[in-house]
């Protein structure tokens, strides 16, 4: 028995290899450069807390958390009623359902820097899909993103379109709701929004509560796309891009860091809360 | 009675066509941007910049594809992808279910404190440790290089572990207590036993580090400098840059060839993408 255990240490002796170097380390390091003055190629000269203290009083930094957190609080809500939505549709044995789930997920796979270019082309002001569409109406359609009032409303129309990401989730979820609770639910006369309430939705809580965390740290962590497209008055400013411009645009690597920190807090602090909250909503056996 | 009968039928049949008209709706909005894509990559200038919209071009052109080829060699930088993703994929997928089997199959001390510790570091935004991380490797000299996009990954990944974990956990003790009494060494139960039933999984978790990497833009912006370096990604973020101006029609052919193989994946090996989440274990 003695030899069995020295060779399960063996076998995940690579994570804590990586866990050592690529993480406790860096994280370490990470601690101290947020208090340097560094940008690469000189000494880094050692400056205290000053980073944390400039960081809160620029207005840049300011901004690009007010624009994170602004498309975090419509976006992770609206993502998920998106994807719960898609869920309940593809989740009916219906011919072609399979072909449906295929679609409904494609956009969530297919991510990147493509897609985002063809965004930007469909949110083309002038020649774009959507106006084209919207003008077939009547309507005039605004600049999206080159008007700072449509930004926020551009990047929300793509992560709808990419809500397909936790359908999967969902799925399982649903497939895991026992039909005979439906059937006794139907025997006692409840109708459908009943058993939509009091069966379906309390049982996916947890499933939700798992794609609501996940989802406010993607959206805090937001980048290729806001990299891609940016947006009018510095609207697509989001805070990974800023933190990706400081670092590697102007090389200011303790600041950066610094940024990185925050972002660690408070996607830690957001986690708390929401978990804080799971006792009053999400529902456990 | 017979009454309530067909009526009952008549609104079943009602559910059914509602729910096509909102499902083909749904999924039309989701090919959308597909079709715009391919439509605009095979218009003639005149055609892509017409308002009202044209969905289909009158007159079908292949002149965007051979100049996007001619901004970026497009096949050389999915090369350059798949030159990091190769080597990733194998190394995540093989040390991952390694450790997933040792914390699966072994007590051993700090068994459990280790896990939570894996568990705490699925957590941690990869951001705070992405700049320590790049000056280790710019100070060993590995600016530049595909290394550090390649080697962390042969020290496998956190939720690749979990999730095999998870597998390797629903597996019955008396398969590899056989082996063991037999005197099997146990990266041979490991091979013998695990590999093959976890094989669903290995594919599954295969594919999303693919998709992982092929669809990565932050680091290789990070760890990339050069043109004759860039991946799929990184042409056809710096794309515009290179012609000056944002031209739709190549731009559009570029996206598509980019976007085609990751299509055809995802149809291809439909199975593994669909089934890769609800899969907790072995069957049978």
């Amino acid at each position: 028995m003695k030899k069995r255990e020295k060779a399960g240490f063996f076998f995940i002796l690579p994570w804590l290899i990586g866990l050592i170097v690529f993480t406790a380390f860096p994280m370490i390091a990470a601690v101290y450069i947020s208090m340097t003055d560094w940008d690469i190629v000189g000494n880094a000269a050692f400056i205290g807390i000053n980073n944390y203290k400039m960081l809160f009083s620029s207005e840049e930094f300011i901004r690009s958390l007010w624009v994170t957190v602004r498309y975090a609080v419509i976006a992770v809500p609206l993502i998920i009623a998106t994807s719960l939505t898609m869920a309940v549709l593809v989740s009916k044995n219906r011919k072609g359902s399979g072909v449906f789930r295929v679609i409904y997920y494609m956009p969530a796979i297919v991510s990147g820097v493509a897609v985002a270019i063809v965004f930007k082309w469909i949110l083309d002001p002038s020649y774009g899909l959507l106006n084209g569409v919207l003008s077939f109406f009547g309507i005039q359609g605004p600049d999206w993103l080159y008007d700072p009032d449509w930004v926020l409303p551009s990047y929300l129309i793509m992560a709808v379109w990419g809500a397909g990401g936790s359908l999967l989730t969902y799925l399982a979820a649903l497939k895991d709701i026992p039909e005979d609770l439906y059937g006794a639910a139907m025997i006692d006369g409840a109708n459908v929004f009943q058993r939509v309430k009091y069966i379906t939705v309390p049982l996916m809580t947890p499933i939700i509560f798992y794609n609501l965390v996940l989802g406010i740290i993607g959206a805090f962590r937001k980048f290729t796309d806001a990299y891609v497209l940016g947006g009018a008055g510095k609207e697509g400013n989001f805070y990974m891009v800023y933190l990706y411009e400081e670092a590697f645009g102007h090389y200011r690597m303790g600041y950066a860091t610094a940024l990185a920190w925050v972002l660690f807090v408070i996607i830690l602090l957001l986690t708390f809360i929401v978990n804080w909250t799971k006792k009053y909503w999400v529902y456990s056996e | 009675m017979r009454k309530t009968t067909t009526s009952a039928i008549w609104f079943r049949r009602f559910k059914t066509v509602m729910w096509y008209v909102v499902t083909i709706f749904g999924a039309v909005i989701m090919l959308l941007p597909f079709v715009w894509m391919v439509s605009t990559s095979f218009k003639v200038e005149n055609e892509i910049f017409s308002m009202p919209i044209r969905w289909f071009p009158k007159k079908v052109t292949i002149a965007n594809y051979t100049r996007a080829l001619e901004v970026v060699p497009i096949f050389k930088c999915m090369l350059n992808t798949l030159i990091i993703a190769v080597p990733k994929i194998l190394g995540e997928v093989f040390v991952s279910a390694l450790v997933a089997f040792g914390f699966a199959r072994f007590h051993f001390k700090g068994r459990n404190f280790l896990f939570m510790i894996m568990l705490a570091t699925m957590m941690l935004p990869y951001e705070v440790t992405m700049i320590p991380t790049f000056m280790v490797w710019s100070g060993l000299g590995f600016s530049d290089s595909y290394v550090p996009l390649i080697l962390p990954a042969f020290c496998g990944s956190a939720s690749f572990i979990f999730f095999l974990r998870m597998y390797f956990e629903t597996v019955p003790r008396d398969y590899e207590e056989a082996a063991w009494i037999d005197g099997a060494k146990n990266l041979k139960v490991f091979r013998m036993i695990f590999v093959p039933l976890a094989k669903p999984a290995l594919i599954t978790i295969s594919l999303w580090s693919f998709m992982g990497t092929w669809n990565d833009l932050l680091g290789q912006l990070i760890y990339i400098d050069s043109q004759p370096k860039y991946t799929i990604q990184l042409a056809l973020a710096s794309f515009s840059s290179m012609t000056g101006e944002t031209l739709w029609g190549p731009l559009m052919a570029a996206s598509f060839m980019a976007l085609i193989p990751v299509i055809a994946l995802l149809l291809y090996a439909q199975k593994y993408f669909m089934e890769g989440v609800k899969m907790g274990g072995v069957k049978g």
